[in-house]
This record gives C-alpha cells, sequence and structure tokens, in this order.
C-alpha cells in the first residue's frame, strides 16, 4: 500500500476557538495596509509611478504580443511553413502562403516566404505557442503588452507591420549554414537564389 | 429663532424633531457615501493596490496642492458613484416576480435607516429639553431588535423574488444565518441592562458618563464580544456574509438587481453597518461621552464636541468593520450554526447568569 496515513493532531481550544488566526489575520492585513499607505506597492516600486502616466517596466522574458523577426542580415526568417497557424489556439494567426509561382523566400536556401502573415491582436492571447513551435525562430513573444487602435481591422498587423515591429533577433541561421556546409561538401543542387 | 420660544410645545418638538431626522438622515447618508470609499481604499490598501484615485470634478484642476492630494485619496469618488447608480439602466429581468422584486430593496434599506432613531448620538445643544436622539423610547433595545429583524426579510424576499437559484439560496442561507445569531444577540444584551437597570439607549449612555472606567466593554467584555461577532452577521459582512458570497453565489441575494434597486441594497448593507457601530457604541462605548466623562452638555461647543465623540467611536466600528472583511475567510453554513448555536447561545446565557448572581449577591 502506498498510501501514508498522515497523523493530524488535533487542534488546541485556543487554536480552535479560532483567535490565533484572527490575530495573525490582522497583523498580516495591518503591515500591508501601511506599507500601502505610505506609498509603496508593485507599481511604485517597479516603475515609481503608475500606469498610464508611467508605463510599466517590463521584465525580462515578459510574454507580450508577438511579432516577425529578421535575421542578422535583414532576411525574414518565417518560412511559411504554416506551423504557428495550426497550432494557435484562438486561431489568431492567418498565413497568406507564396503558393507554386510566388515570390521566393529573400535568403538563400529557404524555400519559401509567406506572401502575406496576418496576426490578428484582438484574438491573440499572448500564449507563446507560435513562438514555441515555430522551427526558425522567426517569431517572438516581445514586449509590448499594451495595443490599442481605434478599429478592428487597425489591430490586425500584417506581415510588414509585425516585421518592423519585431527587429532582429540574433539567432542561428540554419539555411545559411546548411548552405555553406552544401558548398563546402560539393553537394548541389541547393538553391541559391 | 426667538419664535421658536412662542410656539405651542408640541409644534416645538415636531419642528426639532423634523430638524434631527433630516441631519441624522444626511449624515447617515455622507457616512454611507463615504464608508464605501473608505472600504474601497482600505482593501486596495491590504491589498497592495491604489484604489480609487482618479475621479474628479472640473474645478480640482484650479486647486493647487490640495486638488491632487484629495484627488489621490479618491474624495470625490462617492460623488462619481451615485451619480453612475442614477443614470445606469434599471433593469427588471422577464423571469422575475415583479412586486416582491420592487419592495424587497426598501425592505432592506428602510430598517437599517429607522434603527438610527433611537441613538443618542450626542447630548444636547445648548437647549437642555431637547436631547439629540430622535425618539428616546423607553423600549429602545426592544424597538431596535424589532426593527433589525426586518431587514432580513427584504434579503429573504430578493431571493425569492428573482426567481433565479443563486439569489433562492442567498435568500435561504439569510433566514438559516438570522435564527443563529438573532438569538444570542438577544441574550448578550440582556446581561448589559441587567447591569444598567433600563432598556433605554439614553439611560444607558447615562449610565456609562462617569468615564473610561464606566464603559460596559469592560464591564461586560463577554456580552461585548458576541454582540460584536454577532452584529458582522446580521449585517452580512465577512465573515459571515453567507447570502451575499460573490464567490460562491455571484452576489446572492442580489445577483439580478442593477441600477438604483442594487444601490439600495448597497445602501442598507452599510446603513445597517452605521446603525449596528451605533448600537455598539451607545450599549459598551459609552455613547456620546469623551473617554474622560461628562455630563449632557450645557453649551453649544461642548454638545458640539460630544456629537464628534460620538463620531469618532462609530468610526472605529466602521473601519473594524472594513478591516475585518479583507483579514478572513468566509465561514461555512454549519460553521456558522454551530458558533452560533453552540458556542454564543450558551456562552450568552452563562453570562447572564453569572451577572445576575453578582447583581443578587452585591444588591441589598
Ligand atoms: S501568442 Fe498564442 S494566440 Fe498569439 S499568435 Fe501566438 S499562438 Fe496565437
Ligand atoms: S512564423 Fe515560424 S511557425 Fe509560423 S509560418 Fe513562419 S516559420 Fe512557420
Amino acid at each position: 500500500m502506498s498510501t501514508k496515513v498522515v497523523d493530524r493532531t488535533p487542534l488546541t481550544f485556543y487554536e480552535r476557538s479560532y483567535l490565533p488566526a484572527i490575530l495573525s489575520g490582522l497583523k498580516v492585513t495591518a503591515r500591508h495596509f501601511l506599507r500601502s499607505a505610505k506609498g509603496h506597492n508593485t507599481a511604485t516600486d517597479l516603475s515609481q509611478g503608475y500606469y498610464p502616466e508611467v508605463p510599466w517596466t517590463v521584465a525580462e522574458g515578459y510574454r507580450g504580443a508577438p511579432y516577425l523577426v529578421r535575421d542578422q542580415e535583414g532576411h525574414t526568417k518565417c518560412v511559411s511553413c504554416q506551423l504557428c497557424e495550426f497550432i494557435c489556439p484562438p486561431k489568431a494567426i492567418k498565413i497568406t502562403p507564396p503558393g507554386p509561382e510566388g515570390i521566393p523566400s529573400d535568403r538563400a536556401n529557404a524555400e519559401k516566404m509567406p506572401r502575406e502573415f496576418e496576426i490578428n491582436m484582438l484574438r491573440c492571447i499572448f500564449c507563446g505557442m507560435c513562438q514555441e513551435v515555430c522551427p526558425e525562430e522567426a517569431i517572438f513573444l516581445q514586449k509590448d503588452y499594451s495595443l490599442t487602435g481605434t478599429s478592428r481591422e487597425e489591430m490586425i498587423y500584417n506581415k510588414e507591420k509585425l516585421l518592423s515591429l519585431g527587429g532582429t533577433h540574433a539567432g542561428i541561421q540554419k539555411w545559411k549554414h546548411k548552405l555553406e556546409s552544401a558548398q563546402h561538401q560539393e553537394v548541389f543542387p541547393v538553391k541559391t537564389h | 429663532m426667538d419664535f421658536i420660544r412662542y410656539l405651542d410645545p408640541t409644534v416645538q418638538f415636531m419642528l426639532f424633531s423634523a430638524v434631527k431626522i433630516v441631519l441624522v438622515f444626511a449624515v447617515a447618508m455622507t457616512g454611507v457615501a463615504y464608508a464605501v470609499l473608505v472600504e474601497r481604499k482600505v482593501s486596495a490598501w491590504i491589498q497592495d493596490r491604489v484604489g480609487p484615485n482618479r475621479a474628479a470634478p472640473f474645478f480640482v484642476h484650479y486647486l493647487p496642492v490640495v486638488g491632487p492630494f484629495l484627488t489621490k485619496l479618491g474624495i470625490f469618488q462617492p460623488m462619481a458613484d451615485g451619480l453612475k447608480f442614477i443614470l445606469k439602466e434599471d433593469f427588471t429581468p422577464s423571469y422575475v416576480r415583479k412586486i416582491y422584486f420592487w419592495i424587497a430593496p426598501a425592505i432592506s434599506c428602510v430598517p437599517a435607516l429607522m434603527t438610527l432613531a433611537v441613538i443618542p448620538f450626542g447630548s444636547t445643544l445648548g437647549n437642555a429639553n431637547n436631547p439629540m436622539v430622535i425618539a428616546d423610547l423607553n423600549v429602545g433595545i426592544l424597538y431596535t431588535f424589532g426593527i433589525v429583524s426586518l431587514g432580513v426579510y427584504g434579503i429573504v424576499l430578493a431571493g425569492y423574488a428573482s426567481n433565479s437559484k443563486y439569489p433562492f439560496l442567498g435568500g435561504i442561507r439569510s433566514s438559516a444565518q438570522m435564527i443563529s445569531y438573532e438569538i444570542a444577540m438577544g441574550m448578550s444584551v440582556v446581561s448589559v441592562f441587567l447591569v444598567v437597570g433600563d432598556l433605554n439607549l439614553s439611560k444607558v449612555v447615562a449610565y456609562q458618563s462617569g468615564g473610561i472606567h464606566e464603559w460596559l466593554i469592560f464591564k461586560q467584555p463577554l456580552a461585548f464580544f458576541i454582540f460584536l461577532v454577532s452584529a458582522f452577521a446580521e449585517t452580512n459582512r465577512l465573515p459571515f456574509d453567507l447570502p451575499e458570497s460573490e464567490t460562491e453565489l455571484v452576489g446572492g441575494y442580489h445577483t439580478e438587481y442593477s441600477s438604483m434597486k442594487f444601490a439600495l441594497f448597497f445602501l442598507g448593507e452599510y446603513a445597517a453597518m452605521i446603525g449596528a457601530s451605533a448600537m455598539m457604541v451607545t450599549l459598551f462605548l459609552g455613547g456620546w461621552t469623551p473617554i474622560w466623562g461628562g455630563a449632557p452638555a450645557s453649551s453649544l461647543l461642548v454638545g458640539l464636541s460630544h456629537i464628534v465623540w460620538f463620531l469618532a467611536k462609530l468610526g472605529f466600528f466602521m473601519v473594524l468593520f472594513i478591516w475585518v472583511r479583507w483579514m478572513l475567510p468566509r465561514f461555512r453554513y454549519d460553521q456558522l450554526m454551530n458558533l452560533g448555536w453552540r458556542r454564543f447561545i450558551p456562552l450568552a446565557l452563562v453570562n447572564i447568569i453569572i451577572t445576575a448572581g453578582l447583581i443578587a449577591l452585591t444588591h441589598k
């Protein structure tokens, strides 16, 4: 039997009178009350001010809005594999693949890049699944947490906007290395553009 | 003001009473509004939040230092709240029992205000024949108990009239709660009146007017404790807010209410808190008497200071009510029954017997 019976010591009369719980409760709440009354709270501790006037300083590793990133050479990293589109729980991502005759990728060796890539920020729940699933490290949850717009259309971010907001991510350049090693081994054909 | 003296005593009495009623009502309503603000601010601070710190009418803009400070404290928030209640749509769901649905908020609000009538909130103001109490009843405490119990009907009725499950459960809980604490509460004050020997609340205050050592909280600590806990139950405050239980019953009896009808429940709850605090101040903390004791005022200024003393003590209990709300988790239904029936009623009975015994021994 893997069940372990834990002996509970019966509560003493004093404990059953609720008094110790009430007293320690008074102590804890009084401590927090006095701390706040002196003007300390999470907002003042982190950013020295309150939200609309003083935006919150986002902690490292915060998962905000997902944006597309470029590699060190300014190429689109996304290869339009659509994994993120499939995994996205609220179906916020909509990718238009290039199709058979579509535009080729803007970097060597990668086969495709999306013709259009849209994230509906009204649907996105900042869950991070897309970042988790992306085989190309092409999409990252970044630090923006307060996105506003005056219409629903405005909240659908397209590829251009996502790329410009996303910036550069100095991660691995899978296809560049593949190309280099292929060239090194003189194994062809490898698409070079 | 000379013309008042030439009036017939009955007319004089009516005039003074009317003035007192209006004043007490106005103070109580302002008290309710600001108790809500204090509640929000205290709860925010206890939970490391900020609380209301934005609402400000346009003129505050022109006040240099004071304006922003008051805004930060949320002083103008109650006005915004009141305005919101008035302007909101008053929605009546189609499935409710209309008549009961409409009278329930009034029934829960009116008794809470009516208890204030017998509370002596000050000694006198200038004129010795004009005590600062609206109705100086000889059966003050019986009146209070009778009226206060009516408030529960408002809640039960709201639960029944809403014709939906959460309010219904809230109403049932409310009635179960009432039978658990009301008896203990009634019994706890019996010992107080054994000591004082009078049911008139003004006489209770007069008995305690010798100073802080005469206060009944020290002579009857057990009675005070039982009364205090029962007062929490009576006003539906945590840890005994079973009828309301936001977390389980979505607001309980007032789930289906909106706008001004909801505001009446809200007002009733805070007015009941003020009423219960006023009762405790009168019964146990010496009412309007300062801590060094004092006879009824002979001058206007002293009379005013007595009212301030009363309000200060009242404020103490209000803060206690609010503080405890953010400290204790809710009691379970059966725990409350257990506490009421198996702890407090026996304790109150023992207290009565001991008090009566002591009085019989010391009295010749
Ligand atoms: S963060 Fe989550 S919800 Fe937002 S786009 Fe990525 S997968 Fe979809
Ligand atoms: S962002 Fe990543 S997962 Fe999504 S389509 Fe592009 S490469 Fe694939």
